[in-house]
């Protein structure tokens, strides 16, 4: 049996011995000064550029206060964490879903669910404000909110036998709260979907290279599927590594592909065609059989991922980079060219996942609370595993930042803000104070092996960029760049289809779950034709909207990423709600503030993020004034489907902030019903039952 | 060195986790089989609904 009880007995230890005590005092008095010093010069200095170790430092130092007093503060005084109580894993081991494992195989388990391309892509996109923003609240957020909201819903699911955030809304709060919970969610979904969709065709359009490269990755994953199922069964570690040197061959085959004009015209794509073969992809690995591609691809992005997270970290501590950009730019005051809006709220909407996630509180009460051995390993599962999420998130801010401002501002600019064309485009830049040339253009782009890096809007050939300076400089030098240009490419597009893929597929469940309800043949899994249109239904939703994005004249991505980003942090407004609720029937109301706190700021900013972009009278932040503007400009074909999707747009934002507020009050409701003693407090926690792993450990 | 092969050891346990190798072989012994081609197929047919439901995030 997978448990590991040495740190547990090391933390519950008697007093420390007064050497031991002033020797952590010490210790920790260090960590402090080096936190304050490295976030003060990332705070304060402006003359120069500073180095990228300020940000790594700063960064550590508030993991580890954040880790060590505040969760353990919440772990103590308002969670009472019982290593005594067992949990489902132990109670309802089936050797299937309930499994007592190893804290450090659940960390690793939970770890790989939660980092996606969000804390890559968001970042970078906020990196538009400068450095500081960005990381201010991404280390500031991650500690006082991401990392809590994580840790407690993950306790509470444990103490429920494992229920789902839904269920949990339903039971505490009410059944408005399971069904916007539920709304939330498919909702985030679809535009997550969209957008991540977006990303993809944005990284690929015009790149033959990359196109290829990712094209190959199919092959690749069916091959991978029939070496698992005859010829190596279960042997997924191997095969995986199989994958992956295939996928380097692919990579190096690309360069070739985009060299070879025959090949190259097949695999030079305009966005609209990349979009379609896209939509297909999704619709296709939605119906086939799991085993077949959607798990072999899985498998190869999780070995992707947790490779050239692990390589970009060393590669950042290695070269200790430069940050060329500053730490605030002119565009704090809302005009900035990659994303409209203020710096309050948009980039605290637009960084999303690496300070906060709604979407973590689904996996941390979905397969992780079923695996927990022991109540106290929930602190290190649910906080410290977002605490590595945050650091994915400084790692992009990282890669973003160290591209010359010119270079990062001409790549995520779409055409129709700065001109059409590498001289407009370079002009407009440079007269922002933010000098690039043309030349400097076209040199990057034959550096990285593409024909142009202009309007790459969507973060992720700005993070390839600049992992690729980041990488060449610590493996190969410039002559490789654009290999490393092409890995990184490969490496977000890898996962960002697995997202797709499997997204499209949970969507789908639900969708037919919902379903059988109304007809029961419809939510039956099994059955073809319930299959095929719920597939359509669910790849026709977010095909919709990245068709939209596609089109889109500012880039799409200025429209659905603030929209994913207010979804996923109103859903971490219902998770906070539920977590709140539960917080004050414990009758721990005093503590109630290390949820309420990072409540409130989700509150401000979500709804405030939701009025601009529903009602703000700017055409680049508002959607119904986009819609105003558009109708009375000169009209072509396509001017009424984007008026439509502009209002639709508002229309879906206005919903999921009405649905939310419902909560909130159902919420606010309970909680002045069980402090005026109107309403007993009562949880709905599984009862207490004495571990048997304590008996074993004597 | 011991704690170097622990560390080793739980590593290796993780990626098997991750990677899904741990838990076909439970089912192996779950269900008294060796492994082979049905013996995986059986498997996925198990799983493929658990593992369909699992989100990944964003």
């Amino acid at each position: 049996m997978w448990v590991e009880f040495r740190s547990e007995i090391r933390h519950n230890a008697p007093a420390e011995t007064k050497m031991n005590k002033f020797l952590s005092v010490v210790v920790w008095g260090m960590v402090v000064a080096a936190g304050t010093l490295a976030v003060g010069v990332v705070a304060i200095r402006r003359a120069e550029p500073i180095n990228a170790m300020w940000l790594v430092v700063a960064a550590v130092c508030s993991y580890a206060l954040g880790y060590r007093f505040y969760s353990k503060f919440i772990a103590a005084k308002i969670l009472a964490l019982d290593s005594l109580r067992a949990t489902p894993a132990e109670r309802l081991e089936n050797g299937r879903d309930f499994l007592v494992t190893n804290k450090w195989v659940v960390f690793g388990h939970h770890f790989a669910a939660i980092a996606g391309p969000g804390p890559l892509v968001g970042p970078v996109l906020a990196a538009q404000f400068g450095y500081l923003p960005g990381t201010l609240w991404v280390l500031a957020g991650a500690v006082f909110a991401g990392c809590v909201q994580d840790f407690v819903i993950l306790l509470f699911s444990v103490r429920r036998d494992g229920k789902s955030l839904t269920e949990m809304a339903k039971e505490e709060v009410g059944r408005i709260g399971g069904f916007v919970a539920y709304a939330a969610v498919i909702a985030i979904l679809v535009i997550l979907l969209a957008v991540a969709a977006l990303i993809v065709v944005n990284a690929l359009k015009d790149s033959p290279w990359g196109t290829f490269t990712i094209a190959m990755t199919i092959p690749i994953a069916l091959i991978m599927g029939l070496y698992l199922r005859r010829i190596r069964p279960g042997k997924v570690l191997e095969v995986s590594v199989l994958g992956f040197i295939l996928v380097l061959l692919a990579i190096w085959g690309g360069q070739w592909a985009s060299q070879t004009p025959a090949v190259a015209r097949v695999f030079t794509l305009r966005a609209p065609s990349l979009a379609i073969l896209i939509i297909v992809y999704g619709f296709a690995a939605s119906a086939l059989p799991v085993w077949l591609l959607l798990a072999p691809r899985d498998y190869l992005s999780t070995f992707v991922k947790l490779g050239t997270i692990g390589l970009l970290a060393i590669g950042i501590v290695a070269l200790h980079p430069t940050l060329h950009m500053p730490a605030l730019t002119r565009f704090v005051d809302g005009t900035g060219p990659v994303f409209a809006g203020k710096i309050f709220p948009f980039a605290f909407i637009t960084i999303a996942c690496g300070a906060i996630s709604g979407f973590h509180s689904l996996i941390s009460s979905g397969t992780t609370p079923k695996l927990i051995a022991r109540e106290t390993e929930t602190r290190m599962v649910g906080y410290g595993a977002m605490m590595a999420e945050s650091a994915v998130a400084i790692m992009a801010i990282t890669a973003a930042c160290v591209l010359q401002p010119g270079v990062y501002f001409a790549i995520n600019s779409p055409a129709g803000v700065v001109g059409q064309g590498a001289a407009a485009a370079t002009a407009t830049i440079s007269s922002w104070g933010f000098p690039v040339t043309a030349a400097d253009m076209q040199a990057l782009a034959h550096a990285v092996g593409e024909q142009t890096l202009l309007n790459r809007t969507g973060g992720a050939p700005a993070f390839a960029v600049g992992m690729a300076h980041i990488f060449s400089q610590s493996l190969g030098g410039q002559a490789v760049m654009a290999l490393w240009y092409h890995f990184a490419v490969m490496f977000e597009a890898l996962f960002i289809l697995t997202i797709l893929d499997a997204g499209t597929r949970v969507a789908r469940f639900m969708i037919q779950d919902a379903l059988g309800h109304v007809y029961q043949p419809l939510g039956r899994t099994s059955w073809y034709p319930s299959t095929l249109a719920t597939s359509a239904l669910i790849v026709g939703a977010w095909g919709y909207f990245l068709w939209q994005g596609v089109r889109d004249p500012l880039g799409g991505i200025n429209s659905l990423w603030p929209l994913f980003g207010i979804a996923n942090q109103l859903l971490a407004t219902v998770a906070l709600c539920v977590a709140t609720t539960i917080i004050i029937k414990m009758h721990r109301t005093r503590y109630a503030l290390v949820t309420l706190l990072p409540l409130a700021w989700l509150v401000a900013v979500t709804f405030t993020a939701s009025w601009h972009k529903v009602l703000d009278p700017n055409p680049r932040v508002g959607f119904l004034a986009q819609a105003k503007a558009l109708a009375m400009g000169p009209a072509t074909a396509a001017t009424p489907r984007l008026i439509f999707n502009n209002r639709l747009d508002a229309a879906v934002t206005a919903a999921l902030v009405v649905l939310v507020a419902l909560v909130l009050i159902e919420s606010v409701r309970q909680w002045s019903a069980v402090l005026a003693g109107r309403e007993g407090a009562m949880v709905k926690e599984a009862p207490f039952v004495m571990t048997r792993l304590a008996e074993e450990r004597g | 060195m011991i704690r170097l092969l622990h560390a080793a050891r739980i590593l290796l346990a993780t990626l098997r986790e991750i990677f899904d190798e741990a838990a076909y072989s439970r089912f192996l012994s779950r269900v008294q089989m060796t492994s082979s081609p049905a013996a995986y197929a059986a498997f996925w047919r198990e799983r493929e609904s658990a593992e369909s439901r699992r989100p990944k995030c964003c």
